[in-house]
């Protein structure tokens, strides 16, 4: 049986976006399966009593070495803020390529803790920054020096010791650009340096708290037991400054959906599934709701979607317990198409994360298709004609097409650059000033204009004559010849909508980075958590991929 | 050091900040980080040149021509640009463009080496005594690469190079002679277990 890949009209849209959770697929996941028979090894770890200082951590695998330093500074608590207008923090970090040499760490010391306003090189790969959940931190730090283990459920609640601010890649500040080292097999996926720096940071955090432990007691003090450590993450804070991101990069959005998607297609179009599997989904799935259970938000947005995902949960249990057989004939195609008839947005894709725990065979070697060359799609081909790019229009846009734009609500919003920290960031249009200087992330907006002007255009006339007098709409006549290609590679929504939620489109990012525990703090911002569960770096040795179903929460 | 990434993102939107759109904007951010990974001086033309643009008008020209002469202002070298790489397909059958007047072709330059892969052929661009072999938009070979800032190209000539052999038929055979050293004579027996023997095609 054949299954078509489901629509991008269904898929793309926001609401759609937003409820994506979590999989096989995930980067954080595809980095320790990648670099778990690497040598993890602490090279450095100076710091005072208090716990600050500098560490050094690094993976090494032949002659190949990354190295996270980490410099822990003393902050005020009138001076720690997640936001991205702060300008001190915690601790800051950088991924070196290599070993680093004392110069190295001193020319770091004096440019990493500023971040932003500091200078990296191309030996750098990534930056980022962190503070302490202090009242986590310290409950840990006052429990260890009495010789006891913390309150496991308040470590529960809060998930980590720490959360990162802001990661960065790719060429920012100075670090290296992408091309000086995409050859590298090893970091073939998506966003592969960035989760080594998360994750090394998580393991800096764990090795502070004792430090500090143990010198505030030395003879009573113990060490944070393996098990909680496992059982705690990294937490992030997340702005608007990530949403654009998806919107301007259309290829690597297209193939991070599109692998999915076509995990998904696969998995249904199995006709026999073997017990083995479909015994291996049910165990996952069952014991993937204390993951739900656990989930803590005040938000009252995510509590209603995290209650409706439950109780569809319980329904699809269910359902697969007394109801269903996986003996057969395409099993998972008819539970599939089950949950979309019978639960919400959350749970459809829930259980499509889910279906896809058995069978690695299928997701491994889609990993690889999810980064993208994107220079290769930016010339536009304009030899071709008006009427082919209105039919593109009509074909990829339907739903686009249909929003009404005199309408002040669908206009709502726009998207601008803020000059204090150069971030992205939404205002109203009607209430703010600063719309004349809007980034082109209006794309819905700008596709109905680009269907105006094409449509009393001649249709055999060529682009390159259209573009002579509609150059303002050129950035959206490159991305509909994108789209054409390659069908997820545009969100069909209005994002400038009274409607829209931003936090949607961090949701998206996120869920592919492997993040859990979205935690919106308001429709501009939410926390995360990352690598709650995952083995420590000295258990990489014996690692199981399903450790995200193995927390104690 | 400055990142490509940093030298694209800031020539995107310098561009924007100097009143082009978007999508031009774009295309120059791409520019620039070209000619200055190749060692070309394009952030330092295109901020000079932004700099007179504040104070000075420049001619857009929209749709090339074989000769296209500027009235009394000088061309847009980025408008040029755009033109030129939008229209190099039907362009190509000129096999050579001229333009006379053009600001900053520095800035030209780079959307004349994108049209070069466009076409699939190398494009000669002579910028007064200065010359240009874009190859494919991999390469540039020039006779001046690194002069600094360049405010004006008088005579511009784009010239569509027919692909063909940079070599004599004779060192092309005498190579080949060489290199059927690798070969093995085949005898009889080789020939009769060879891929589709005893088989007739007739069927």
């Amino acid at each position: 049986m054949k299954i078509d890949l489901r629509s991008p009209d269904i898929i793309m849209k926001l609401s759609k976006l937003g409820s994506f959770h979590q999989s096989k697929l995930s980067f954080l996941r595809s980095f320790l399966k990648e670099f778990k028979d690497w040598n993890y090894k602490r090279d450095l770890f100076e710091l005072n009593e208090l716990g600050y200082g500098t560490a050094v951590y690094s993976f090494k695998k032949n002659d190949r070495v990354y190295s996270l330093i980490c410099f822990a500074n003393k902050l005020e608590g009138n001076e720690r803020s997640d936001r991205v207008i702060a300008t001190k923090w915690d601790a800051a970090f950088t991924l070196h390529d290599g070993v680093p040499a004392k110069q190295d760490i001193e020319r770091l010391r004096n440019e990493v803790p500023k971040q932003e306003v500091g200078r990296l090189s191309y030996k750098e790969l990534t930056l980022s920054r962190a503070n302490k959940s202090v009242r986590v931190f310290n409950h840990v730090v006052d429990s260890l020096s009495e010789g006891k283990q913390p309150d496991i459920s308040l470590l529960s609640s809060v998930g980590y010791l720490y959360r990162t601010t802001a990661v960065y890649g790719s060429g920012k500040f100075g670090l290296a650009d992408r091309f000086r080292i995409k050859d590298r097999e090893e970091i073939y996926g998506p966003f592969r340096l960035e989760m080594m720096l998360v994750y090394l940071v998580r393991q800096f955090t764990f090795d502070q708290v004792n430090h500090v432990a143990k010198n505030k007691n030395p003879k009573k003090a113990v060490s944070l037991d393996h098990e909680i450590c496992r059982n705690l993450g990294i937490g992030n804070s997340t702005g608007l400054g990530m949403a654009p991101f998806i919107v301007n990069h259309p290829t690597l959005l297209n193939n991070w959906v599109l692998a999915r998607e076509t995990v998904l297609k696969k998995i249904r179009e199995i006709k026999m599934v073997e017990k083995k599997d479909s015994n291996l989904f049910v165990k996952y799935l069952k014991k993937s709701i204390k993951n739900i259970t656990s989930w803590n938000t005040d938000s009252e947005y995510q509590q209603k979607k995290i209650k409706f995902l439950l109780k569809d949960l319980k329904n699809f249990i269910n359902f697969i317990e007394k109801d269903f057989n996986f003996s057969s004939v395409f099993a998972f195609n008819k539970i599939y198409l089950w949950v979309e008839k019978n639960s919400g947005d959350e749970c459809i894709e829930y259980i499509v994360s889910m279906m896809m725990e058995p069978y690695d065979q299928i997701v491994s070697p889609l990993i690889k298709n999810m980064s993208s060359e994107e220079e290769q799609y930016f010339n536009i081909p304009t030899n071709r004609t008006v009427l082919e790019l209105r039919d593109i229009l009509e074909s990829k846009y339907k739903e686009i097409l249909k929003i009404d734009f005199s309408k002040s609500e669908n206009n709502q919003n726009f998207w601008f650059i803020s000059k204090n920290k150069e971030e992205p960031r939404l205002a109203d249009r009607f209430e703010e000033k600063g719309s004349d200087l809007e980034q082109p992330l209006a794309i819905a907006r700008d596709i109905h204009k680009l269907y105006e002007a094409l449509s009393v255009s001649k249709n055999s006339s060529t682009i390159d004559k259209f573009l002579s007098r509609n150059n303002h709409l050129r950035h959206v006549v490159r991305r509909a010849f994108i789209v054409e290609k390659f069908p997820y590679s545009e969100i069909q929504d209005n994002t400038i909508s009274k409607s829209a939620v931003p936090i949607d489109m961090l949701r998206l990012k996120l869920s592919f980075f492997g993040a859990v525990k979205f935690d919106p703090r308001s429709d501009k911002w939410l926390r995360i958590c990352m690598f709650q569960g995952a083995p420590l770096p000295e258990q990489l040795k014996d690692y199981n991929d399903s450790w995200v179903y193995n927390s104690l929460n | 050091m400055k990142s490509l990434s940093e030298i694209d993102t800031v020539s995107k939107r310098a561009t924007r900040g100097a009143g082009f759109d978007w999508g031009i904007a774009e295309e120059v951010g791409k520019n620039i980080r070209m000619l200055e990974m190749l060692g070309i001086a394009g952030i330092k033309n295109l901020n000079h040149y932004y700099k007179i643009k504040v104070k000075k008008n420049f001619e857009k020209i929209n749709l090339i021509d074989k000769e296209n002469k500027s009235n009394k202002l000088e061309y847009c070298p980025i408008i040029a640009g755009v033109s030129f790489l939008d229209q190099v397909r039907s362009l190509e059958s000129l096999s050579e463009i001229k333009f006379e007047n053009i600001a900053f072709p520095i800035l030209f330059l780079p959307f004349v080496s994108r049209a070069s892969e466009i076409v699939g052929r190398k494009i000669l661009l002579k910028v007064d005594n200065r010359t240009f072999l874009l190859n494919y938009n991999t390469s540039i070979y020039s006779n001046s690469l690194n002069e600094g800032v360049t405010t004006i190209g008088n005579k511009v000539v784009v010239k569509f190079l027919e692909n063909q052999d940079s070599f004599e038929e004779n060192e092309w055979k005498e190579l080949y002679t060489l290199s059927e050293k690798t070969f093995v004579e085949e005898n009889e027996s080789l020939k009769q277990s060879a891929a589709g023997a005893g088989l007739t095609d007739n069927d």
